[in-house]
């Protein structure tokens, strides 16, 4: 960790480091003849939490995927705490990888693993802490995420959707990443689950200091978390900034996005003063 | 060169000052375990402790957990503990990943004598579950069968042809080589070792007999066990990790007939096609070594054929096909059925599958010997 840059939170919010989290600039992705994003340029603050929308097929996951290097970029650089990914050697490359935590849509959990062994596949991997600390802090990640304790011997096929995710956001959390990624965290929850959901990633945000990138299709998640919004639309970043910003808008999608019938029950009335 | 977490302590009158100092953070790795060692060894030896934070330069959760488990041990002994100069974040992670104790029950485990005698037992009755597993599909199969026969048009030619590409037509040049080196060997071993009893013309007759009988069947059956079962177990599995068949069920459509009776039917075809390119594979590469290395041209080693064996030795090889096919049918759903959630769960029917498919092979063409000895066919 130690060869890439300081790394320490505290001094970085103090100082107001200017470098974002995230930045991308220019990029183009594409399968085959398909263009999917088309010279798209964002940046993520350090220390928010940006929320990313866009219409069912409109290259969110595909954007999240070519950060995180699973999708390959025809043009276009990307960029972590101020490093380009795409020059990064094969060590810095995974000193890099220690500083994110991932969670995918539908969790991603090792189904021949128990919940506890899933959690600790990233300090077993990347340290070589002794099987007691391991194990005492799988069990604080757990709890950090709000499941029981009995939940540690599970399977993951034991487990329901809403546990499956905050598992996978434990296992996301195991090494005290700095960024944390968010594909559809609240998809496939009930309304219920997925407001605690939304709670606890805000308050694991700010206890820990997280910058989160999240994919999501919640409006109750962009408004009650989400520090700022990006819209994605034709290939771009065609709008950021709070919910505010968004409905000041004049883009087709955008306004039947945040003005349709579902976002005017979302508006809490305060927030339109 | 890489900062880590350290632990200086000084006396302050009865206390004990202990001061952190470096990134408390799990980067820290075992340095981390080390130090927060360190705070209990320096304050076990004191009536109280004070942990002053002010020189701590990162904190995360894992480094917060190791301060307050050491905390909550030494308190454990009676030493008063109090931590103190924490910058604001930190004294919030130290209140969200403070240390709690974890209590969870151990799986009751039995050792020893009684427990082998468990695991025995246990291992009984699953194999007497098997068998009457495999008693009750073969009867949803036969039953599956039934209603198709009665009403063709439920019957799935599609599937089944399409099946019978995969099983059949594309194992066909793997399995005529395997039975053609294999026919070579024998005739090779027989002209070897007949020759010094001066009865290498007899090795026609070794190559007709065990070839058409038994190997060609049985190495046929082993190939399509591992080739054939193994997939349909996989696809079967697969589809049952992902709920797929509890859909079709749901859509009123029963997964044995939609799924399985038209793969145990292409299995059913394919075994006695590839049994008798088998056969001839077999008898050729036969053909070839005895002439070869054994010099005893075609037309002698065709004449010998014809009167060392006759049809019912023929038959009796392609009689077995379509009971492997059965059995290995059968046995691959059963296993495909029996996945649960995990990969490793799938992993594990598909090896159980391959395993029993070729087991049973083996014992089936035993009891047929048996049989046709009986018969005296």
């Amino acid at each position: 960790m130690a060869d890439v840059a300081p790394t320490n939170p505290d001094t970085l919010i103090a100082n107001g480091d200017p470098t974002p989290a995230i930045r991308v600039r220019d990029v183009v992705v594409g399968f085959g003849s398909k263009i999917i994003l088309n010279g798209l340029s964002l940046d993520v603050r350090r220390g928010e939490v940006m929320g990313f929308v866009g219409g069912s097929g409109t290259g969110k996951s595909v954007l999240t995927r070519a950060i995180l290097g699973l999708v390959p970029k025809r043009s276009g650089t990307i960029e972590a705490f101020g490093l380009d990914l795409a020059v990064l050697a094969q060590r810095e490359r995974r000193a890099m990888e220690r500083r994110w935590g991932v969670l995918f849509q539908h969790g991603a959990l090792f189904s021949g693993l128990t919940v506890r062994q899933n959690i600790q596949v990233p300090m077993r991997e990347y340290l070589s802490l002794s099987q007691g600390l391991m194990d005492e802090l799988a069990m604080l990640k757990l709890d950090l995420v709000g499941l029981r304790p009995d939940a540690a011997d599970k399977h993951p096929s034991e487990l329901s959707g809403g546990m499956i995710k905050r598992v996978a956001l434990a296992r996301a959390l195991a090494l005290d990443p700095e960024i944390l990624f968010l594909d559809e965290p609240t998809s496939g929850l009930d309304p219920i689950g997925a407001a605690d959901f939304d709670e606890l990633i805000a308050t694991l945000q700010k206890t820990l200091g997280l910058t989160v990138f999240m994919v999501t299709h919640d409006l109750g998640s962009l408004y009650s978390i989400c520090d700022r919004i990006a819209a994605l639309a034709e290939g771009k970043v065609i709008a950021t900034g709070t919910v505010a910003d968004m409905l000041a808008i004049d883009h087709p999608w955008v306004r039947s996005y945040f003005h349709g019938a579902r976002a005017s029950q979302m508006m809490p009335p305060a927030r339109l003063t | 060169m890489k900062a880590e977490p350290e632990v200086t302590s000084d006396r302050a009158g009865d206390a004990l000052l202990v001061r952190l100092s470096g990134p408390w953070t799990i980067g820290g790795d075992r340095a981390l375990e080390d130090a927060a060692a360190e705070i209990e060894r320096a304050g076990e030896r004191f009536g109280s402790a004070i942990i002053d934070l002010s020189d701590v330069t990162a904190l995360d959760t894992a480094g917060a957990w190791v301060i307050d488990r050491a905390r909550a041990r030494l308190a454990g002994r009676g030493v008063a503990v109090d931590v103190r100069w924490a910058n604001p974040r930190h004294q919030t992670l130290l209140e969200q990943a403070g240390w709690r104790p974890f209590e969870r029950e151990k799986p009751a485990r039995r050792g020893g004598v009684i427990g082998l005698l468990a695991g025995v037992g246990a291992g009984a009755v699953a194999v007497l579950r098997d068998f009457v597993r495999g008693v009750a599909f073969l009867g949803e199969v036969m039953t599956a069968l039934a209603r198709c026969a009665r009403n063709p048009a439920r019957l799935r030619p599609t599937s089944v042809v399409f099946h019978v590409e995969q099983f059949g037509f594309r194992a066909a040049p793997i399995i005529v080589l395997i039975n053609f080196l294999v026919g070579c060997i024998v005739a090779q071993q027989g002209v070897f070792q007949l020759s010094r009893f001066g009865a290498a013309t007899f090795v026609v007759d070794l190559i007709g007999i065990l070839v058409l009988r038994e190997l060609a069947v049985l190495l046929t059956s082993i190939m399509v066990a591992g080739r054939s079962g193994s997939a349909i177990t996989a696809e079967v599995g697969s589809m049952k990790m992902r709920e797929e068949i509890d859909a079709l069920r749901v859509m009123g459509l029963d997964p044995v007939e939609v799924l399985i009776l038209p793969r145990i039917i292409a299995l059913v075809i394919s075994l006695p096609l590839l049994t008798f390119l088998a056969d001839m594979a077999a008898i050729f590469g036969g053909l070839l070594v005895t002439w070869g290395y054994g010099g005893l041209s075609p037309e002698i080693f065709m004449a010998r054929l014809q009167s060392a064996i006759s049809l019912n030795t023929f038959l009796v090889g392609l009689i077995k096909a379509p009971f492997m096919a059965l059995v290995i049918g059968m046995i691959a759903a059963i296993e495909g059925l029996k996945t649960e959630g995990s990969a490793e769960s799938l992993g594990r029917q598909v090896t159980a599958s391959v395993v029993k498919a070729i087991f049973m092979v083996i014992l089936i063409d035993g009891l047929f010997a048996m049989f046709f000895a009986a018969i005296d066919y």
